[in-house]
């Protein structure tokens, strides 16, 4: 019993695994669907203090080196604004999600 | 089943007597329990330490209340505490005393009395200190002589078990015992 | 090679013969020489295990479900308060399926502050998915540590190795500590099916909804179910193996008595003293002990009380509002049954380490065989009014 990605429906018991474990990597839960505002960071104001990425709860910014502007991940982001509330240089907008 | 209760004060190594003792008896494939007065014990305080010995298994977990001999570590604990108390008529009292067993008149009218001086011995042998000797190990040489429950050899094994410092001490001590424990004249 | 050794040391070398891998511990009397012992045999390189001195029981008992999720052996050994403490813990392990070991001296619950046995500390922690092994000798305390892994790594429910505080655990008799080689061929290395792993990433415990919560639960009761089972089994092998045999019950001379006495843990061990007493004046008696308390072996109660004229519980516990637990639980198992009901008798005795001599369940025994019925649902024995 193990997927990834897959969307799977469980029928009950008998093909649930005895331990509340998910049946694999979490990494195919994308949560950016619980996202309504999407942080976006303007890198010509950024100082690259990477606060933001220190401050992220999901850890949903990725840290690429000291001389570029962190990237926001995305797939993973669930909007929460930290990362904007924290900015030093308030360089994060949140903007209305386009669905 | 033989019961012993054994008297003694805390420090004075009671407990390890008992241990000793009953590791000593089931070296002869004998059934044994032993187990201190549960509790909080502190140094210089009474203790009781209790040893079961059987050739059946012991079920009972109780403690011992009428036990079949005991053995009084301390001669001032004659002064503070009934040491008959429960022993069972005939049993023996094992006293570490210079006195000899004839001294013992009161006792010896319902019991057998046996003494040792295990405080010379255990100073003798540089066992604890000349203030508070450890009386534990030439006590069970007087024990195994005049109850005769584990011979010499399993005792030195006893002892090297649960009193591993200062072993060869030890058990030269629990045979001096041996030789000098006096028993007087059965009741 | 049989040893002379104390109860805690006995769960110390069923520790060590188990080759369990992590040890987590707090300090409590009258469990402290368990893990002292266990700290000495990993510190001298007998025992190839991580040995953690955490701050609390709390703590112990979160460190050992992590080294066991990981997939390591894991063990650890509490008492009384200390159990309390870990309660919230207690639910984590067994929810999360792990087959933790854990030896529990049975130590009275303050106030009024004690250290003396009785099981209200261990029966506290009831229901929360762990099975209860309650022992009554040294030698079953170690044998039910290594049976212990045997039947919860199959079930994948954790093991409470349950010995009374003082009469047990300080108290030495003669234990046979099988050879390692030997214990290797009883119980295989600890291979979990799913484990945490960083080359095979999963979530554990995480928020599980009302749409498959009670799935998880009602398979905890499924292994509850099947673990009687494996004890069983299992019980035999050992005794295959080791010449000694255990199951969820021991039957002492009940075969055609009228009377069964029910008791557990060191009381039952007494009892037998008094049976074979009662026996050779003539009584037919004879004594239940339940060995394992959960699982409850519901089926082996009905089955040995069923026609009997009149069934004794002592109880070295309480549940306040109530009455003694064995004695509810006997008497719960039994409202379904077929059959005839003898009456019941509940005792209550030994609470707070009081003793619990021969005379004391013989004074019992005859009180119950001298009347038609109880006169209350509790009956107090030796309590100074």
């Amino acid at each position: 019993m193990k997927h990834d990605d897959k969307d799977i429906k469980i029928k009950g018991a008998s093909d649930m695994p005895e331990m509340p474990a998910s049946l694999g990597s979490m990494a195919h839960n994308k949560t950016a669907s619980w996202r309504n505002l999407k942080p976006v960071i303007d890198e010509s104001k950024c100082i690259k203090c990477f606060i933001c990425w220190k401050f992220c709860p999901d850890a949903a910014i990725d840290f690429i080196d000291e001389n570029t502007p962190p990237k926001i991940n995305y797939d993973y982001c669930k909007g929460c604004g930290i990362c904007a509330h924290e900015c030093p240089v308030k360089c994060i907008e949140m903007v209305e999600e386009e669905r | 089943m033989i019961e012993i209760l054994i008297h003694g004060r805390g420090g004075q190594g009671g407990v390890k007597a008992s241990l000793a003792l009953a590791s000593a008896a089931s070296k002869a494939g004998k059934y044994v329990q032993s187990f201190p007065e549960f509790g909080v014990e502190r140094r210089g305080a009474p203790i009781k330490a209790f040893t079961r010995i059987s050739d059946d298994p012991i079920v009972v977990r109780s403690k011992i209340y009428n036990p079949d001999h005991v053995v009084v570590l301390d001669p001032t604990l004659l002064h503070s505490i009934d040491v008959t108390e429960g022993l069972k008529e005939g049993g023996w009292i094992i006293i570490n005393t210079e006195k000899s067993p004839d001294s013992f008149t009161e006792f010896a009218k319902r019991f057998k009395v046996a003494t040792v001086n295990a405080t010379k011995i255990a100073v003798d042998n540089n066992l604890g200190s000349k203030a508070a000797p450890i009386v534990n190990t030439a006590i069970l040489g007087a024990i195994i002589r005049v109850l005769n429950v584990a011979s010499k050899e399993d005792l030195e094994k006893g002892i090297k078990e649960f009193v591993p410092v200062k072993a060869e001490a030890n058990i030269k001590a629990a045979y001096e015992a041996y030789d000098q424990v006096k028993l007087g004249k059965e009741a | 090679m049989k040893k002379v050794i104390l109860g805690d040391h006995a769960v110390s070398y069923g520790a060590l013969l188990s080759r369990v891998q992590t040890i987590a511990a707090y300090p409590i009397t009258p469990q402290t020489l368990i893990v002292e012992r266990l700290s000495e045999m990993t510190a001298n390189g007998e025992l190839k295990a991580i040995f953690t001195k955490v701050e609390s029981e709390h703590s112990a008992m979160a460190s050992t479900i992590g080294s066991s999720a990981s997939g390591a052996r894991a063990f650890t050994a509490t008492s009384a308060q200390g159990l309390a403490l870990m309660h919230e813990m207690l639910h984590w392990a067994a929810g999360a399926r792990l087959p933790i070991v854990m030896a529990n001296v049975n130590r009275a619950m303050a106030p009024g502050w004690t250290i003396w046995t009785d099981q209200n500390d261990s029966l506290s922690a009831r229901d929360v998915g762990w099975m209860q092994i309650y022992c009554q000798d040294n030698q079953e305390v170690l044998d039910s540590i290594i049976l212990g892994y045997k039947v919860s790594e199959q079930v994948n429910l954790p093991t409470m190795v349950i010995l009374d505080a003082f009469v047990l655990s300080h108290t030495a008799e003669g234990v046979d500590v099988p050879d390692i080689e030997d214990v290797d061929k009883f119980l295989p290395p600890y291979k979990p099916e799913i484990k945490m792993d960083i080359n095979d990433p999963r979530s554990f415990g995480a928020l599980t909804s009302p749409d498959v919560y009670m799935e998880f639960r009602y398979k905890m009761q499924q292994a509850m179910d099947k673990a009687k089972e494996v004890i069983v089994e299992e019980g035999k092998k050992f005794g295959d193996m080791f010449g000694r045999k255990y199951g969820l019950v021991e039957e002492y001379k009940t075969e055609d008595a009228d009377t069964i006495l029910i008791a557990s843990a060191t009381v039952a061990s007494t009892a037998k003293a008094v049976i074979d007493e009662m026996r050779e004046a003539g009584l037919k008696v004879g004594l239940l002990r339940i060995r394992v308390f959960r699982p409850f072996p519901t089926e082996e109660v009905i089955r040995v009380l069923n026609g009997r004229k009149k069934v004794v519980v002592i109880d070295r516990n309480i549940s306040f509002g109530k009455t003694g637990i064995f004695f509810d639980e006997v008497k719960g198992a039994f409202y379904n049954s077929e059959g005839n009901k003898p009456p019941m008798f509940g005792y209550i005795a030994g609470l707070g380490g009081r003793d619990v001599t021969p005379k004391v369940i013989k004074e019992i025994m005859e009180d119950a065989i001298k009347k038609d019925k109880p006169e209350s649902e509790i009956l107090w024995k030796g309590v100074k009014l």
